[in-house]
C-alpha cells in the first residue's frame, strides 16, 4: 500500500546541545532524495544571514538549486567542503550570534562532523506521505504540518501534465515554514500521475477540478490557497471559479498556467506522451527549462520509469486530448478566473517554450503578473524564490 | 491391451456427402503427390519433398472428424497429405512447394514447413518427433478453454522411437489431455525398416506403458481408420484423455524424391498399388454398397485433376520472393 | 510512483502474479513451480526450486501447472499453446537444461513466424536460471545467452536488478515473440526499489547505469553490479566510467553503446559467459565495424576462461569476472598509448 505515515517534523533549527547554535542541514528536495552536495558556498564565516538569502548551491542527482535561508544570525562555521556527499538532514553549516563563544562553536562543529562521519543521521525532514480515496481513485499527497497551531489557511499545490508532487520540492517547505504564519501545505498527485491511481476517467480539466475539490472535502480543508502549475494552473482556476466552491478558495497562484491563451506547444505535449526511450524524451524535456543543464540523467530516468507504469500512456493520451485542439490549446479557463473574487498572482518564465508568456495578457488587470527572466516553463524549479514570493503575495495575510 | 481392428462394415455418420468429401480428400492427395513427383523430376522444385501417396486413408479417415476452429494437427516432413486433409488450400500449397510468394508460407518455408494456423494445421515439420510436444500444447489450450477441441499428432515409425514422442505421450497422459497420437507406420524410417527399429512388436504396444489405450488399424482402409479415429476423438473430446493409434500401411514413393528405394523388396510397392490401394478399395466398397455411383466418383476425379493442373500452372507463373522478403517476418516486432 | 524495497525473487513473483491477474491467457508451467500438487502433502510445497513462484498456485490453481521432468514435452507444450492464443511462461529450471529441449526452442518456436510466411504468432516466455556463484558446478552454472542470441527469431533478456526484472518480465509476457528470460541465480536475494504498480521496460533500450567520460563499460546481468563496484574504485583513481547495461542481447541497443564509445573512445565489455563467441566478442566486432575511428585503444573483454564452471569455491571465485578484473581492464584501456 502506498500510505507511509511517517511523521516528520520540518527542519530542526535547534540543535546539538544548545539553543543558541542553529544547524543548517541538507534539505530534502523531493521525496526520494537521500543525499546531496554543496557545489558552491555563497556565504562564509562571519557573514550575516537573513531570512530568504541564498546560502549555497546544492546538487542532488536529480536537480540543482540554491538553498534559501530560513535562519537568521551569523554564519559561524561551514561544516562541509564543496563536492562532498551529505545525507539529507546532515549538518552543513552553523549559525549563531557573534557572542556565542568560539569553544562552543568548535564543539558543535566537531560533533557535527562526527555525526556526518558516522552516517548516523535521521532523515526526519520532509513532508509526510499519505493517500486518500477521492471518487474511487487513490490520491497520493505530501503534507507538511506546522509544529504548533495553524494560524493561516492551508496551501494546496497542484502540478502540471506529466509532473508530480515532487516538483514543489523547493517551494513547499519555505511556504510551510514561513515566519509570519504557520500553515499546512499539501502537494498532491493528480490522477494518472505520481503515486495516485492511474485511471483518469474523462481526463478533462473539469474532471481533474472535481477530483481536487473532492480532495479538499476528504481532508476537511474548508478554505485553502491554491497554487497550480501549467495544466494544474487551469485546474486550480476551474475550482476557484466553480460556484460550488464559493468561499473555499482564498487565493490563486498560477505558474505558467495553461488555459489562458490559444498558444501551447502541442509538439511537446504529444512528444512527451509518445516518447518511449531516453533518446526520444530528452529533446522534449530540454524545452521545459531556460537552463538546459537542469535536465539531468536522473530526471529523465525518473520520468521514463513513471511513463512505463501501466495506465500512464492512456492517461496522458486522454489528458492531451482535452488539452489540445489540433496544435492550439483546447481549454479556456479565463471565464472561471474572471468570476473568482479573491486575489490572483501569476508567475511566468519569460523563456517559457511550452505555454508562452504572451498568454499572460489574458490576466491584464485581473492579476498581479510577474515575468521572470531566466526561467522557462518550470519557474517553481528554476527560480523558486520568485515563486515563493508570488505565493506569499497571493496569500497576503490570509 | 492393444486392439487390432479389421471390421469393414461401419457407416455411422458417413452420409453420401461426407463420403464424397472423403473421396475428394484422398483423390486430391493422390493427384497432388503424383504430380509433385513428376514435377520434381524435371528439376523445377527446390529442396526436398517427401510424398504421402499410398497413405491417404490415414489423413482422410482421421481429419474427417476434425473441425478447423478448435482442432489442431501437427505433421511430419511428409506433410502434404495432412495439410490437404485438414483443409489447407491446395493452390497455395503447390505454390509453396515451388517457392513462390503466393505460397501458403509466402515461399519462406517450402514443402517441409507448409502450415496454416488459421485451420489448426501447425505445419509439416522438418524435425522428426518435433510435432508431438506441440500437440500437448494445443491440446492443453483446448482443455483450458473447455471447447472440446482435440490435438492430433501425426508421426512416423521413425519418430515413434524419438524421445520427444515418448515425453509427449507421458505428458499427455499425466495432464489428461485431449490428444491423439497417430503413429503412421509405413514400414520404413528413411531407409531403415521399422520391424527392426521398433523394439516392440507393434508401436501400439507401447501405449500401455504411457497410460493410454493403443489401437492398430489397417491404413489402407478408410473406413477402419475412420471408425478407430472417431472413437479416440470422441473419448478425447469428452475428457477421456489420449489414445495411441498405429496405422499400418506403406508409402508408394521413396523417403524423399530421388530415393531409389533399393532397401525395399522388389515387388512391395507394386503389390500394394494393385491389391491394397485405399482409393481402389474405397471405390469398390461405396459402389458395391450403392452409397455412391461410379459417375459421382469420376466427376470428383475430373475436378481434382483440373484443380491440380491449375495449381501447377499458377504456381509456375507466380512471382518468386525478392530481396526485401528475405528480412521480413522474423519477429512480430523487433 | 510508490516504490518499496523488495528482492529480485519477489519482483519476479510479483510480475507473474500481476500479469496472471490482469490477463487470463497467461499460464505458468514447469518442474515444481508449485511442487506438491500431485502428492498428498502441501500443494504449493516449493513454489519453484528457489521459491520464486511461491504463492501463485493457490491464487491461480488452473493456470499453474507442475510437470514431470520432461523438458521437450513441456517446453514444446508451451510453444504449442502459444500458437493457440495463450501466453505461456514456461520455467526451464536451469538454462543448462536447454540441452534436452533445444529443438522446441531453436527449430520450432524461433522459426515458426519466418517459415510460415509471417502467419504465426508465438508469444511464449521461457524463464531460466543462469550463472555461476552458488557452487552449482559445471552442469548448473552456465551463462548460455550467446547461444540464444545467435538464433534469429528469439529475444533474449538479462535483467540486472529487482526494478529491471519486474518490468522486463512483464514486457516479456506481453511481447508477441518467443522470449528467453534469464534470471541470475545469485541475484535472488538482491534488493532494490520496485514500484508496486505494473510497468514495462522496452526491449532493445540499454540503460545507462552510470554516466562517465573516460571509459565505457558494457556489462550485463549480474556483471552490472560488479561494474558498479569497479566504477567506484576507478573514480577514486580519477577514472570516470560510464556503465551501460544492454538489458537485452537480442535485440541489442548498439546505438547507445556507440554513442558512449564516441564520447570515451575506450571500451571494456564484461560478460560472464564462456569467452569463445560470447556477447563480448559480438559487441566488440560490431563496435569495431561501426566506430573504428572513435576507438583510442583496443577493446578489452572481461570474461571467464574457456573452461567449464568449476565446483571448488576457490576456483569458482577465480572463474567469475571480479570488480578487480574490470578495474584492471579499464586501466589498461585508459593507459593505452599505442
Amino acid at each position: 500500500m502506498t500510505t507511509t505515515d511517517e511523521d516528520t517534523a520540518s527542519t530542526a533549527n535547534t540543535d546539538l546541545g544548545t539553543d543558541r547554535i542553529q544547524r543548517i542541514t541538507m534539505p530534502k528536495w523531493g521525496l526520494s532524495m537521500e543525499s546531496g552536495k554543496v557545489t558552491d558556498w555563497f556565504v562564509t564565516e562571519g557573514d550575516e544571514l537573513t531570512h530568504g538569502q541564498d546560502i549555497c548551491e546544492i546538487d542532488t542527482d536529480k536537480i540543482a538549486g540554491a538553498l534559501e535561508s530560513t535562519w537568521t544570525g551569523t554564519v559561524r562555521a561551514l561544516v562541509v567542503d564543496t563536492m562532498v556527499e551529505v545525507p539529507v538532514g546532515g549538518t552543513i553549516a552553523l549559525v549563531a550570534d557573534v557572542d556565542v563563544p568560539q569553544e562552543e562553536i568548535d564543539a558543535a562543529l566537531a560533533q557535527a562532523r562526527e555525526q556526518l562521519a558516522s552516517g548516523d543521521i535521521a532523515d526526519d525532514s520532509g513532508p509526510r506521505l499519505a493517500t486518500v480515496e477521492v471518487n474511487g481513485t487513490s490520491i497520493s499527497y505530501a503534507v507538511l504540518e506546522p509544529d504548533g497551531e495553524s494560524t493561516g489557511a492551508p496551501v494546496v499545490f497542484v502540478h502540471g501534465y506529466g509532473g508530480d508532487k515532487d516538483s514543489w520540492m523547493f517551494v513547499q517547505e519555505p511556504i510551510a515554514s514561513d515566519v509570519d504564519r504557520a500553515r499546512a501545505t499539501y502537494a498532491l498527485d493528480l490522477p494518472g500521475h505520481g503515486s495516485s491511481g492511474k485511471v483518469v476517467g474523462a481526463g478533462t480539466v473539469e474532471s481533474l477540478a472535481a477530483t481536487l475539490l473532492g480532495f479538499l472535502d476528504a481532508l476537511d480543508l474548508s478554505t485553502v490557497h491554491l497554487v497550480g502549475h501549467s495544466m494544474g494552473g487551469a485546474v486550480v482556476t476551474a475550482v476557484a471559479g466553480n460556484p460550488g466552491a464559493a468561499g473555499r478558495v482564498a487565493s490563486l497562484t498560477l505558474i505558467s498556467p495553461a488555459g489562458y491563451g490559444p498558444e501551447i506547444n502541442a509538439d511537446y505535449i504529444r512528444g512527451f506522451a509518445s516518447a518511449e526511450t531516453r533518446r526520444e524524451l530528452k529533446p522534449h524535456l530540454l524545452q521545459l527549462f531556460a537552463d538546459q543543464s537542469l535536465v539531468q540523467r536522473q530526471l529523465i530516468d525518473d520520468l521514463l520509469k513513471y511513463k512505463r507504469l501501466d495506465g500512464v500512456d492512456k492517461a496522458l493520451a486522454t489528458l492531451s486530448g482535452d488539452l489540445l485542439d489540433g496544435d492550439r490549446s483546447g481549454i479556456d479557463v479565463t471565464a472561471a478566473q474572471a468570476s473568482f473574487a479573491g486575489p490572483t498572482v501569476a508567475v511566468w518564465g519569460a523563456q517559457d517554450r511550452i505555454v508562452p508568456a504572451s498568454n499572460a495578457a489574458a490576466l491584464d488587470g485581473r492579476a498581479s503578473v510577474h515575468l521572470v527572466d531566466g526561467a522557462g516553463h518550470m519557474a517553481h524549479m528554476e527560480k523558486p524564490q520568485e515563486v515563493v514570493a508570488a505565493i506569499r503575495e497571493a496569500i497576503g495575510s490570509g | 491391451m492393444t486392439q487390432t481392428l479389421d471390421r469393414t462394415d461401419v457407416d455411422e455418420g458417413l452420409t453420401p456427402e461426407r463420403l464424397l468429401d472423403a473421396y475428394r480428400t484422398m483423390r486430391s492427395i493422390r493427384e497432388f503427390e503424383d504430380r509433385v513427383h513428376d514435377e520434381f523430376a524435371t528439376g523445377d522444385i527446390p529442396g526436398f519433398v517427401h510424398l504421402y501417396a499410398g497413405e491417404e486413408a490415414s489423413a482422410a479417415g482421421i481429419c474427417a472428424h476434425l473441425d478447423p476452429e478448435r482442432d489442431t494437427i501437427a505433421s511430419t516432413h511428409r506433410g502434404h497429405g495432412h495439410c490437404i486433409a485438414k483443409g489447407v488450400d491446395i493452390k497455395p500449397m503447390m505454390a509453396e512447394i515451388f517457392g513462390r510468394t503466393t505460397g501458403s508460407c509466402r515461399g519462406k518455408g517450402g514443402s517441409m514447413h507448409i502450415a496454416d494456423l488459421s485451420k489448426g494445421m501447425l505445419g509439416a515439420n522438418g524435425i522428426v518427433g518435433g510435432g508431438p510436444p506441440l500437440i500437448c500444447g494445443t491440446a492443453l489450450a483446448a482443455k483450458l478453454r473447455g471447447d472440446g477441441g482435440v490435438g492430433v499428432a501425426f508421426f512416423g515409425d521413425g519418430a515413434s522411437n524419438q524421445g520427444t514422442t515418448a515425453e509427449a505421450m507421458n505428458l499427455a497422459s499425466v495432464w489428461n489431455l485431449p490428444a491423439i497420437f497417430v503413429a503412421e507406420n509405413n514400414g520404413y524410417a528413411e531407409a531403415t525398416a521399422s520391424t527392426w527399429s521398433v523394439s516392440a512388436d507393434n508401436i501400439a504396444d507401447r501405449a500401455h506403458g504411457f497410460g493410454m489405450p493403443g489401437v492398430i488399424v489397417d491404413g489402407f482402409d478408410f473406413f477402419a481408420v475412420y471408425e478407430v479415429a472417431g472413437e479416440a476423438i470422441r473419448r478425447a473430446r469428452e475428457g477421456g484423455g489420449p489414445t495411441l493409434i498405429e496405422v499400418k500401411f506403406t508409402r508408394y514413393y521413396g523417403h524423399f524424391e530421388g530415393d531409389q528405394q533399393t532397401y525395399r523388396p522388389r515387388h512391395e510397392i507394386g503389390n500394394a498399388r494393385e491389391s491394397l490401394d485405399c482409393l481402389k478399395r474405397f471405390r469398390e466398397r461405396v459402389t458395391e454398397t450403392g452409397r455412391l455411383t461410379a459417375a459421382q466418383l469420376d466427376e470428383v476425379d475430373a475436378e481434382v485433376a483440373q484443380l491440380i493442373e491449375e495449381s501447377v500452372a499458377e504456381a509456375k507463373a507466380a512471382p518468386v520472393p525478392e530481396a526485401a522478403d528475405l528480412l521480413t517476418d522474423v519477429y512480430v516486432k523487433y | 510512483m510508490a516504490t518499496r524495497t523488495i528482492s529480485y525473487r519477489d519482483a519476479v513473483n510479483e510480475a507473474l502474479a500481476q500479469e496472471m491477474e490482469r490477463d487470463p491467457s497467461v499460464i505458468v508451467m514447469g518442474e515444481d513451480v508449485a511442487g506438491g500438487v500431485a502428492g498428498d502433502g502441501d500443494d504449493d510445497a516449493w513454489g519453484g526450486v528457489l521459491g520464486v513462484t511461491k504463492g501463485l498456485y493457490p491464487r491461480f490453481p488452473d493456470r499453474v501447472l507442475d510437470t514431470p521432468i520432461t523438458e521437450s514435452g513441456f517446453i514444446g507444450a508451451a510453444v504449442g499453446a502459444a500458437t493457440r492464443g495463450f501466453r505461456p511462461v514456461a520455467e526451464l529450471m536451469f538454462v543448462d537444461f536447454i540441452g534436452v529441449c533445444l529443438d522446441q526452442i531453436m527449430n520450432q518456436a524461433a522459426k515458426f513466424r519466418y517459415m510460415f510466411g509471417g502467419k504465426a504468432v508465438t508469444p511464449v516466455t521461457i524463464r531460466a536460471m543462469y550463472g555461476a556463484g552458488l557452487s552449482a558446478a559445471a552442469q548448473h552454472s552456465q551463462a548460455l545467452y550467446p547461444v540464444f542470441t545467435h538464433l534469429p527469431g528469439l529475444k533474449v533478456v538479462l535483467p540486472s536488478s529487482p526494478y529491471e526484472v519486474k518490468g522486463l518480465l512483464i514486457q516479456s509476457i506481453r511481447d508477441n515473440d518467443p522470449v528467453i528470460f534469464l534470471e541470475h541465480k545469485a541475484m535472488y536475494d538482491v534488493t532494490g526499489e520496485v514500484p508496486e504498480e505494473s510497468y514495462t521496460i522496452p526491449f532493445g533500450e540499454a540503460n545507462v547505469v552510470r554516466e562517465g567520460d573516460d571509459v565505457t563499460i558494457v556489462a550485463m546481468g549480474w556483471m552490472v553490479s560488479k561494474a558498479v563496484e569497479a566504477a567506484a574504485e576507478l573514480a577514486a583513481s580519477g577514472i570516470d566510467a560510464e556503465i551501460i547495461d544492454p538489458r537485452t542481447t537480442s535485440p541489442l541497443d548498439l546505438d547507445t553503446i556507440l554513442e558512449s564509445v564516441e564520447k570515451t573512445g575506450r571500451l571494456v565489455i564484461v560478460d560472464e559467459s564462456s569467452p569463445r563467441c560470447n556477447m563480448a566478442t559480438d559487441i566488440s566486432a560490431q563496435v569495431v565495424s561501426e566506430a573504428f575511428g572513435d576507438l583510442k585503444a583496443p577493446i578489452k573483454m572481461v570474461s571467464p576462461p574457456h573452461v567449464p564452471v568449476p565446483f571448488a569455491r576457490s576456483l569458482e571465485d577465480l572463474y567469475i569476472p571480479s570488480p578487480q578484473d574490470i578495474v584492471n581492464a579499464a586501466k589498461t584501456v585508459t593507459d593505452w598509448n599505442g
